[in-house]
């Protein structure tokens, strides 16, 4: 192939992720990019893989006190609560803004109880414009729900059963990294009906005001994100793809294209982008160029070749 | 609100431990309006990570290099070192790349023309002042009450002096004008005067006070607040404030970035702003 052919050829970046077809494998993580209005002044919410809305719950949540962010070293350490409008001024509200673009929407939820759970993933269930739901049962900010689902397989197991039998769309289960051992998580939640995953929420962490000898977020313990998680991240994923057949979707502090190489070179089939939305509200449309050029550089007709192709 | 990639046009101390740092931004002059706010990424690097909120100081045109190239349009920011966001950004040179989204948030409205106008800031809280004082002496007397610990502390009176701003000073030393707390001179100011409007940006204590001084006379009050930001447009949710009868079953929260940074008082909870860490400029 001459020199100006092998520039002209423009590569495949689409990829399914449990039926669902994506532009691109970029999408934006839960809780970092509002219910996608906020960053469409910056951004052409036609360009990304998927949006994915923040995390909704039956009613609305206040969220936690502040100060509830603070930056560490390389990251950010969050305790926001989960603060959202409720899933039903979510179908009422956000929803029309989003029905303005082609890319699909993946609605995250949560609850604080099975029933509430299996009632939020139902109430969506028949909304236009909802091409998918990830589950979180991960957050580590909030007291009840969340995270007592996603550290005992067996309560896993139990809500994801309940939830699948709730919904007809594609089901994503977003795992938390804390626990002692995430394949016997992911093995649940195959086992139970997930469709696909999505690792990682946030590790949890602390940082401490040296001068006034108090926590720097209210809720004292929050949870850290950004580029310091993504060795751990990438860690994760790798262990996860090797535990189940189910469609994995790669997070952990993502600011660049070569950062989601190492997701999909891993395995993950898709990837979000969290905190890097905050400091560059154009990041993913960058990250999503550059993995355009990776592949024209590197000769990759097909990004898909690329997915799981880690050698050991 | 462009995203800018953009250029430092100058960067220089005024007072111990406060800058003025010049940047070149087209099309600021039209898009600003007093109180925004820029959220300022003062490196590539990925420490420090997230970009600083801070207040814009003013907007307008420098000389062009030549005579043929057209002036430089820029934003102004006053800043005060007070951590590692703020120590890089002390150490910028003429040139060096920045990158600049704003401007953001919610500014001040100028309330009725005519009707006394006064200020209330102290140390960094002064800068979203500067812009709404050029706007409020075009049609209204305004004044500014300046709050301090020390003399040090005191900056930028002359400048709004040369705005045409009756300027009065109080430190908490006496080293400078009225000896005691800025809400001091304001409550004598509100004795003499009835028809006023207030204006205050500082550290939250006297935000505090000063929403007690105006709600018991009935004096209308906006205030500026700061709080820690992480995207500076509404996203992540890190830099709320509770809004006037927020409870935790009907939860009032309200963004800094995009409701604020400027809010009419009656508009807040000041039963519970002890959240809220600190208020004026940027870190």
């Amino acid at each position: 192939m001459s020199k100006s052919t092998e520039q002209q050829f423009k590569p495949n970046l689409a990829v399914d992720v449990a039926g669902l077809k994506l532009k691109n494998p970029i999408m934006p993580a839960s809780g970092t990019f509002g219910y996608g209005e906020e960053y469409s002044p910056y951004l052409d919410l036609n360009q990304l893989g998927a949006i994915v809305t923040k995390g909704m719950s039956l009613n609305p949540k206040a969220g936690n006190n502040t100060p509830r962010i603070c930056e560490t070293v390389s990251g950010m350490l969050n305790a926001i609560g989960l603060q959202n409008v409720g899933v039903d001024a979510f179908i009422k509200d956000k929803m029309a803004f989003l029905a303005n673009y082609d890319t699909p929407v993946i609605v995250n939820f949560f609850g604080n109880t099975q029933e509430e759970y299996g009632e939020v993933a139902a109430r969506l269930d028949d909304v236009p414009g909802v091409a998918a739901l990830e589950m979180n049962i991960s957050c580590p900010n909030v007291k009840q729900g969340g995270i007592v689902f996603g550290t005992e397989p067996q309560a896993a197991a139990e809500v994801i059963s309940l939830v699948r039998k709730r919904t007809s769309k594609p089901l994503i289960v977003k795992l938390t990294p804390n626990v002692t051992d995430i394949q016997v998580m992911a093995r649940a939640s195959e086992e139970a009906g997930a469709d696909a995953l999505s690792l990682i929420n946030t590790l949890t962490g602390m940082a401490v005001d040296v001068k006034t000898r108090k926590p720097r977020i209210a809720n004292t313990i929050g949870g850290l994100s950004g580029p310091a998680i993504r060795p751990v991240a990438v860690r994760l994923v790798h262990q996860v793809v090797q535990a189940v057949k189910l469609p994995v979707i790669g997070i952990g502090g993502i600011t660049s294209a070569v950062d989601a190489l190492e997701f999909l070179i891993v395995g993950a089939k898709a990837v979000q982008v969290g905190t890097a939305n905050f400091v560059d509200p154009t990041a993913m449309a960058t990250i999503i160029a550059d993995l355009e050029k990776f592949c024209i550089d590197d000769g990759i007709t097909d990004i898909n070749a690329l997915i799981g192709s880690l050698e050991l | 609100m462009p995203d800018l990639k953009t250029v430092v046009l100058s960067n220089q101390e005024i007072a111990p431990g406060y800058y003025r740092m010049k940047i070149l931004a087209p099309g600021y002059t039209q898009l600003s309006s007093p109180g925004q706010f820029v959220m300022l990424r003062v490196q590539n690097s990925l420490t420090p990570l997230l970009r600083r909120p801070l207040g814009i100081y003013r907007v307008g045109f420098a000389p062009a290099d030549c005579d043929t190239l057209p002036p430089k349009e820029f934003v102004e920011l006053i800043y005060k070192v007070v951590g590692s966001g703020t120590e890089i950004m002390r150490e910028l040179e003429v040139g060096a790349p920045v990158e600049l989204l704003g401007p953001l948030g919610t500014g001040f409205e100028f309330g009725a023309a005519g009707t006394e106008k006064i200020m209330v800031g102290g140390g960094i809280g002064l800068v979203p002042l500067y812009m709404l004082a050029q706007e409020l002496v075009k049609t209204s007397a305004v004044k500014l009450l300046i709050g301090g610990r020390t003399r040090d502390d005191i900056i930028l009176a002359s400048e709004f002096e040369r705005l045409g701003v009756k300027v009065e000073v109080a430190t908490e030393d006496g080293s400078m004008g009225t000896k005691g707390l800025v809400t001091k001179i304001l409550e004598q100011q509100l004795d003499v005067s009835k028809q006023t409007e207030v204006f205050a940006c500082g550290p939250m204590p006297m935000l505090d006070a000063v929403e007690k001084i105006c709600t018991s006379r009935e004096v209308p009050l906006q205030v500026s607040l700061e709080a820690l930001m992480a995207c500076g447009v509404g996203a992540c949710l890190g830099c709320v404030v509770k809004g006037e009868g927020h409870t935790s079953s009907e939860p009032n929260y309200l963004c800094t970035c995009t409701a604020g940074p400027v809010f009419d008082a009656t508009n807040l909870d000041w039963k519970k702003t002890a959240a809220i860490k600190m208020a004026g400029g940027g870190k």
